[in-house]
């Protein structure tokens, strides 16, 4: 387990180290005037130009530039608004708000998801499996912003079992954090259907029926846990199109969080906010992706014997 | 198998949803071929599969009229989307428009028809972008091997770090379109920003096949004659390597019309002179209470589309599956 450990987290220096590169190259550094577009409708002004120049040290060739940018990033850093608030102070306060709403948006995922695929599989071919494969098809093609405008104007507006936007309150993030996981529930729901599915003809389910285990042990133990490693990663891998969705239903919402401060960035054409936010939204989709990993060999130990 | 798969793959639409390895109805597809059959190329298997698939004719019908939409709006509709009358803003669906009108007075059922060309463009051309790409690197990774492999693999890990909707606004917040820019340039934009962060999937996919079909004996007999590097990747790997990417090209036509909507309802993707229903739907938001039909209908056709684009990738996944045969 160790040596599992210490690999992955030298492979992902690499890829840490190539992605900030990435963005840092698209933002600052491809032909073109670095500024056409980081200050609302107006050109910039140079007192702005100047300090941006030195805050991102743009006179220095470009890897002195990466160079420095990075150290900046690795003491917290991430430089500042164009009103000149520190970002770092920005998501410190509004991280907490975002974490919460995709917490229920995972928990929602979780509960619905790994739920409706269980009894899909469970009864394949019958009115249940139709019902849900029908449900995430349409839930799958509505776009998020779709459902989320929908779920405003039903739950909100017309039957006000909830409050149109949030403040921030566990209660109003409620409508949010389930629309935000109907992005990948009926993802999930599929993958767990199929998993199980396939895991119900395994070997070794077959075994665990022929000692004559009750069906609720052999499908509660021996084929749910197996067939759970799959959606584990896949929503780990999907951490990445949450913190895009969070963008989308926070602004619809007006939810206090990270999101929101990224989408009224791209309103007001603030590209060096919107575009430091994201990058911080990437590490941690990143370190998400690890921990991920991390938790997959625990659950499954042919992983870290490779 | 060394027939082209291209018949096939031109015949079949794209379309459809990164949805993980799930299977739909194995039963289906009944059981595997007696051993007295003569021989057929998968390409064929998977036409003669897909024409009889209700699922396949009913989402070729609708991607064939949004299509034919997306060419030709005026067969659809006599008003101009952009002739418009403050008079009517935000008036309800009624006779003689039946969608209604918008905020500025234009028609909300011409605008939604003519919004179809950019959603299709920017999938179909994204997932030109992206299958390109993708298969260019996968491919050179896969044959080279050693070094090379090991580079192009790194350089999509790399890529395939930054979420797609996330990196799409890094690049498009660096590079905003507005009210000047010329309409291809805005959509060309949005294609690009898309293209170069989503080719990594195609990549992985490309790179394995590739590195299965290499050591066939038909390569190796093609090595032995004397094949350049480039004719036996043209020739040989290439039309027996292309089938998942394909497959995968489909499936995420759908995702691409989707998140092109979704930037545009950021308001970071295409640009006013572009008619879109990201945009339309976006304008609505304002006013959902009032006129919820400037909401419901270009979101009912974003949907449709968007679900039209994943149950074909769904029906070219199926027939193409040699697992599921």
């Amino acid at each position: 387990m160790g040596r599992y450990v210490i690999r992955r987290l030298l492979q992902m220096v690499p890829v840490i180290l190539g992605t900030t590169f990435l963005i840092y190259v698209l933002v600052w550094s491809l032909p073109g005037d670095p500024f056409a577009a980081k200050c609302g409708d107006r050109p910039c002004p140079p007192a702005y130009i100047e300090r941006m120049t030195n805050e991102y040290n743009l006179d220095d060739p470009l890897f002195i530039q990466y160079f420095k940018y990075m150290a900046n990033l690795v003491t917290g850093d991430f430089g500042q608004t164009f009103s000149g608030v520190d970002i770092a102070d920005e998501l410190i306060s509004r991280y907490p708000t975002t974490a919460q709403l995709a917490l229920i948006a995972i928990g929602v995922e979780i509960l619905i998801g790994i739920t409706a695929g269980v009894l899909a599989a469970l009864r394949r071919g019958g009115f249940v499996d139709n019902l849900v494969l029908v449900s995430t098809l349409i839930v799958v093609s509505i776009p998020v912003f779709v459902i989320g405008l929908l779920a405003q104007i039903t739950f909100g507006v017309q039957l006000g079992w909830f409050p149109v936007t949030s403040d921030g309150t566990f209660y109003s993030l409620l409508m949010p954090g389930f629309v935000l996981g109907s992005l990948s529930l009926a993802f999930v729901a599929r993958l767990m259907r199929t998993n199980l599915v396939e895991n119900l003809r395994a070997d070794y389910v077959r075994t665990a029926t022929a000692k004559g285990l009750p069906r609720k042990r052999v499908i509660g133990v021996h084929a749910l846990r197996n067939s759970l490693i799959p959606v584990i990663t896949f929503i780990g891998a999907d951490f990445g199109a949450l913190l895009g969705g969070a963008i989308v239903t926070e602004g619809i919402f007006n939810v206090p969080g990270v999101g929101n401060m990224i989408f009224r960035g791209i309103n007001q054409h603030e590209g060096a906010t919107v575009t430091a936010a994201v990058t911080v939204l990437v590490l941690v989709f990143l370190l998400v992706n690890l921990l991920v990993d991390l938790l997959y060999a625990v659950l499954d130990p042919r992983i870290r014997y490779d | 198998m060394t027939s082209p798969l291209t018949p096939a793959g031109s015949t079949s639409a794209p379309g459809g949803v990164p949805l993980p390895e799930e299977e739909l109805d194995t039963e289906r597809h009944g059981a595997a071929p007696g051993a007295g059959d003569r021989p057929r190329s998968l390409a064929s298997d998977a036409w003669r599969d897909l024409r009889r698939s209700p699922i396949f004719l009913i989402s070729a019908v609708i991607i064939a009229v949004l299509v034919l939409m997306a060419a030709v709006p005026s067969l659809f509709t006599n008003a101009e989307p952009d002739q418009c009358n403050l008079q009517l803003s935000r008036q309800g669906p009624s006779g003689s428009a039946w969608f209604g009108y918008d905020l500025q007075g234009c028609d909300v059922y011409a605008r939604t028809v003519y919004g179809a060309r950019a959603s299709i463009l920017v999938g179909v051309f994204t997932t030109i972008g992206v299958a390109v790409l993708g298969s260019i690197v996968g491919m050179l990774a896969g044959y080279y091997g050693r070094w090379a492999d090991t580079l192009l693999s790194r350089l999509t890990d790399i890529f395939f770090g930054i979420p797609l909707l996330l990196g799409a606004i890094i690049v498009l917040a660096t590079f905003p379109s507005d009210v000047g820019t010329p309409s291809w340039q805005t959509i060309g934009k949005v294609v690009l920003a898309l293209s170069i962060l989503g080719w990594t999937s195609v990549a992985r996919i490309m790179r394995s096949t590739v590195i299965q079909v290499k050591h066939a004996d038909y390569v190796q007999a093609a090595k032995a004659l004397g094949g350049g590097s480039r004719r036996i990747l043209l020739s040989h790997i290439l039309p027996n390597a292309v089938a998942p990417v394909i497959v995968y090209s489909t499936i995420v036509l759908g995702v691409f019309v989707a998140l092109e909507a979704t930037l545009s309802f950021l308001g970071i993707g295409l640009q006013a002179p572009v008619i879109s229903w990201g945009i339309a739907i976006d304008q609505a938001q304002t006013y959902v209470r009032q006129s919820p039909h400037m909401l419901l209908f270009p979101s009912a056709f974003l949907s449709v589309t968007v679900l039209a684009f994943i149950m074909l990738g769904d029906a070219v996944r199926d027939a193409f599956d040699p697992k599921l045969r």
